[in-house]
C-alpha cells in the first residue's frame, strides 16, 4: 500500500468524521459510497475539498466525483495524475 | 375559528419596492438575475438577484436613519411600512409581527458595523418591531427555505388562539458571501440564470428580497378576498440536504392537506412549486406532484424571476399566488426551456388570462422539510 | 373543543449534568470541553449512531436530549416538533465563516440553519411529522404552549415534543419535553418554567 493511500484514508476518516474507524478498516478497493463506507452526497462534496485543498485539483464538474471517489484507488490514481502539489 | 386572508402586501425587489411595480416586472418577463463579479468565489462571475445599497438608502432615508439599520432590517422595515401605509387604522397594540428569515444579519459577522448581538435573530426581530412600536414581541421562524409560507400559517394560528387579532407577516434574506460560498461549496450555484423544471437546469441563483403581508379576518365584504384556507408541513426523514427521491415529504404534506380539507386535486387551479432549479429538487417536486395527482395543475416557479430568496421565498411566491388569484392571471414559468423531469407537470409557459379560485403554494427545503398551503378567493 | 394537555417525560442537559424527569441521571467533570461532554453522553448511554459523529454540536444536543427522553423509541411517528433557541445555528455559522476563508466545507455549511436539527431527529426516529422551529430571545413557554395546542387542535395528533436546544460560545442549554393527552404534570406556563428552571437543588 502506498504512502498515498494511507495518507488518503487518514484524510478521509479525519475529514468526514468516521469515528472510530481506523485505517486498516478501509480496503482499497472497498466502495466509497452506498453499500461499502456508506458515504453520503455531502461527503462527496467534502472530498471535492479535500482534492483542492491537498492536492491542488480542483473539480468543477460534480458528475466526475462519482468515477473518482469510488474507491481509494481510484481516488488514488486520480490524485497521481492530476495533483498540482 | 375565525377565517384569515391574505390583505395589503408589499414586495421589495430588485424588480421594484412594491408589489405593483414587480407584478409589472413579472407581465414583462423581467429578471432580477444579472451577472455580478465575485473573483474569490466565481471566476466567470455568478448570477443573482441583488438590490443596490445606495437605491435601498435612497428609499429608507425618507423613513429612517439608515445608519442605524442593516441592510436586511431596512429592507423589511420598508416592506412593513409599505403595508402600514396602505393599512392607516391599523391598531399595532393588538397586531402580532412574525419574521421569517434563515439567514437574518449574517452578512455582518465578522464586521464591527454593528453590535454583535445584531447576529441574533431575535435581536433584529427587535429592532424591526421596536421600529414600529409593535406592542408584542416578534416571533421568529427559522425554518429553512419552508420559513415564508410557514410564518403566514404561524400568523393565522396565532391569531385563532387570539394571541394577537391579526398579523404582520414579514421575511427577507440577503444574497451575503456566507450563502454564496456555501452554496457554491454544494455546486448548487448555476452558471446561468436558473432554469426551473427545465432539461438544461443547473442548478441554483440567488436572490435578495424581502416582503410583508396583513393577515387577519379582513373587513371588506365587496371586495374579492384571497382566504388562508390551511397549511399542512412534513419531514422527509430521509437526508438533512438532498431531496428525498420519492418527494415522501412533500407528497405526504400535499395529500394531508387536500384530505383534511376535503379537497381533490382537481380543484386547484394553479399550483406555485418551488422550483429552485437543482437537478434533484425540481425532480423530487415532479414525483411528488405526480403522486399526489396534479400533473396536470398549472405550475410556475418563481425563482427564475428573483432568485431563490430563502427565507423570503415562500412569501413572495405566497403573494404572488394571492394576486395570481385576484386577477385571474398564470404567471409564466420564465427561463423554461424543455420538461427536463421524469413525470409530466403542466409548466406555464405563458402569461395568461384564466378564472382561478384556488391555488396551492408548496416549498421545500434543507433539514427535509417541505410545506403546502392552500389559498382561495372569495367574495 | 380545547384537550387537555400533560407533560409526560422532560429532560434537562445543563452546566454538565443531564436531568429526566428532574431526576439526576448523569453527572460529569465540569472540565470536559463540550465535544467531550457530548461523547461522553453518547458511551454512556451505550448509543450506536454513527452519523452522530457527523452532526454539529448543536444537533448532537438535540440527539442525545431526545433519546434520553424518549429512551431510544418515539413510538408514533405521527408526533409533532416545535423546537426553538436563542442563537439559531450561530456556533456553526462562525465555524462554517471560518472555513470561508480558504475552503468553504460544505459539511459546516449544510449544519448553519437551527432546524437541520430537526432533519436529523426526524431520520433518526423516521418522523414524516409537522416540523417548526422558532427563534425567541429566551425560553418561552408562552409560544410552546400556544403553537402546541395549536397543533393539537388541528390535528389528530397525540403527541409533541417540545424542545429548547440553544448553544453558543460553548454555552448549551437544552430543555425537552413530551407533551401528551396523558401524563404526571398539567402542560401549562408555571410548570414549564419550574421543569425548564428548577429552583431547588
Amino acid at each position: 500500500m502506498s504512502d498515498l493511500h494511507t495518507e488518503l484514508k487518514k484524510s478521509i476518516i479525519e475529514q468526514l468524521n468516521l469515528e472510530d474507524m481506523e485505517v486498516s478498516e478501509i480496503e482499497n478497493d472497498e466502495h466509497l459510497f452506498g453499500d461499502g463506507l456508506g458515504l453520503d452526497s455531502i461527503d462527496a462534496l467534502e472530498l471535492i475539498v479535500l482534492l483542492e485543498k491537498d492536492y491542488g485539483i480542483k473539480l468543477t464538474d460534480p458528475n466526475q466525483g462519482k468515477e473518482i471517489f469510488n474507491s481509494i484507488n481510484t481516488m488514488a490514481d486520480f490524485i497521481e495524475k492530476n495533483r498540482t502539489r | 375559528m375565525s377565517r384569515n386572508y391574505l390583505l395589503s402586501d408589499s414586495i421589495i425587489s430588485p424588480l421594484g419596492f412594491g408589489t405593483t411595480e414587480n407584478l409589472a416586472a413579472i407581465r414583462n418577463s423581467e429578471s432580477a438575475l444579472k451577472l455580478h463579479k465575485h473573483p474569490r468565489f466565481f471566476e466567470e462571475g455568478y448570477y443573482a438577484g441583488l438590490i443596490g445599497d445606495e437605491l435601498l438608502d435612497e428609499k429608507f432615508v425618507k423613513i429612517g436613519d439608515v445608519y442605524l439599520y442593516t441592510k436586511l432590517e431596512k429592507l423589511i422595515i420598508l416592506a412593513i411600512q409599505k403595508v402600514l401605509d396602505q393599512q392607516p387604522d391599523l391598531d399595532l397594540i393588538k397586531t402580532g409581527l412574525i419574521i421569517s428569515t434563515t439567514k437574518g444579519n449574517i452578512a455582518e459577522l465578522g464586521k464591527n458595523n454593528f453590535s454583535a448581538d445584531r447576529l441574533y435573530l431575535w435581536k433584529m426581530g427587535n429592532m424591526i418591531s421596536d421600529f414600529f412600536g409593535f406592542k408584542s414581541k416578534s416571533i421568529i421562524v427559522s425554518n429553512a427555505c419552508v420559513s415564508g409560507a410557514l410564518a403566514i400559517k404561524v400568523a393565522n394560528d396565532f391569531i385563532n388562539i387570539n394571541k394577537f387579532e391579526n398579523a404582520i407577516v414579514a421575511g427577507g434574506d440577503l444574497v451575503s458571501d456566507f450563502v454564496l460560498s456555501g452554496f457554491q461549496s454544494f455546486q448548487a450555484i448555476s452558471p446561468q440564470p436558473c432554469r426551473p423544471f427545465s432539461r438544461d437546469r443547473k442548478g441554483i441563483s440567488l436572490g435578495e428580497a424581502a416582503a410583508a403581508v396583513l393577515i387577519g379576518t379582513g373587513k371588506s365584504k365587496d371586495e374579492e378576498q384571497i382566504q388562508y384556507i390551511d397549511a399542512v408541513t412534513a419531514n422527509d426523514a430521509n437526508h438533512i440536504s438532498g431531496p428525498s427521491r420519492t418527494g415522501e415529504g412533500l407528497y405526504k404534506s400535499i395529500s394531508s392537506l387536500l384530505e383534511r380539507n376535503k379537497m381533490n386535486p382537481g380543484e386547484i387551479d394553479f399550483l406555485s412549486a418551488h422550483g429552485t432549479a437543482t437537478i434533484y429538487n425540481d425532480e423530487m417536486e415532479a414525483i411528488a406532484f405526480n403522486r399526489a395527482g396534479l400533473s396536470m395543475t398549472p405550475v410556475n416557479s418563481f425563482k427564475s424571476y428573483y432568485g431563490h430568496t430563502l427565507g423570503a421565498s415562500a412569501l413572495i411566491e405566497s403573494i404572488l399566488t394571492k394576486h395570481s388569484l385576484l386577477n385571474n392571471e398564470l404567471y409564466e414559468s420564465m427561463n423554461f426551456t424543455e420538461l427536463g423531469v421524469s413525470e409530466e407537470l403542466n409548466i406555464i409557459q405563458h402569461t395568461e388570462k384564466k378564472e382561478l379560485n384556488v391555488a396551492l403554494k408548496t416549498a421545500s427545503g434543507f433539514g427535509g422539510c417541505n410545506l403546502a398551503m392552500l389559498l382561495k378567493k372569495e367574495g | 373543543m380545547s384537550r387537555k394537555l400533560y407533560i409526560k417525560n422532560s429532560v434537562v442537559i445543563r452546566d454538565s449534568k443531564i436531568f429526566r424527569n428532574e431526576e439526576l441521571l448523569l453527572k460529569t467533570n465540569e472540565g470536559l470541553s463540550l465535544s467531550s461532554f457530548l461523547k461522553a453522553i453518547y458511551k454512556e448511554q451505550n448509543l450506536k449512531y454513527p452519523k452522530f459523529f457527523k452532526m454539529d454540536s448543536l444537533s448532537k444536543l438535540g440527539y442525545l436530549g431526545v433519546e434520553i427522553l424518549s429512551k431510544g423509541n418515539i413510538a408514533d411517528k405521527q408526533t409533532a416538533l416545535v423546537f426553538a433557541n436563542s442563537t439559531s445555528s450561530l456556533e456553526t455559522d462562525e465555524a462554517y465563516a471560518a472555513s470561508m476563508k480558504k475552503f468553504p466545507s460544505p459539511s459546516l455549511f449544510v449544519y448553519t440553519l437551527p432546524n437541520i436539527m430537526l432533519g436529523e431527529l426526524s431520520i433518526r426516529h423516521e418522523l414524516r411529522s409537522e416540523n417548526s422551529f422558532f427563534i425567541s430571545e429566551s425560553f418561552d413557554p408562552e409560544l410552546f404552549i400556544g403553537y402546541t395546542k395549536i397543533l393539537f387542535q388541528q390535528e389528530k395528533i397525540e403527541n409533541v415534543l417540545c424542545g429548547w436546544v440553544d448553544l453558543h460560545n460553548n454555552d448549551y442549554d437544552v430543555f425537552l419535553c413530551q407533551i401528551a393527552l396523558s401524563g404526571g404534570t398539567d402542560f401549562n406556563e408555571e410548570e414549564l418554567k419550574k421543569l425548564y428552571l428548577p429552583t431547588h437543588e
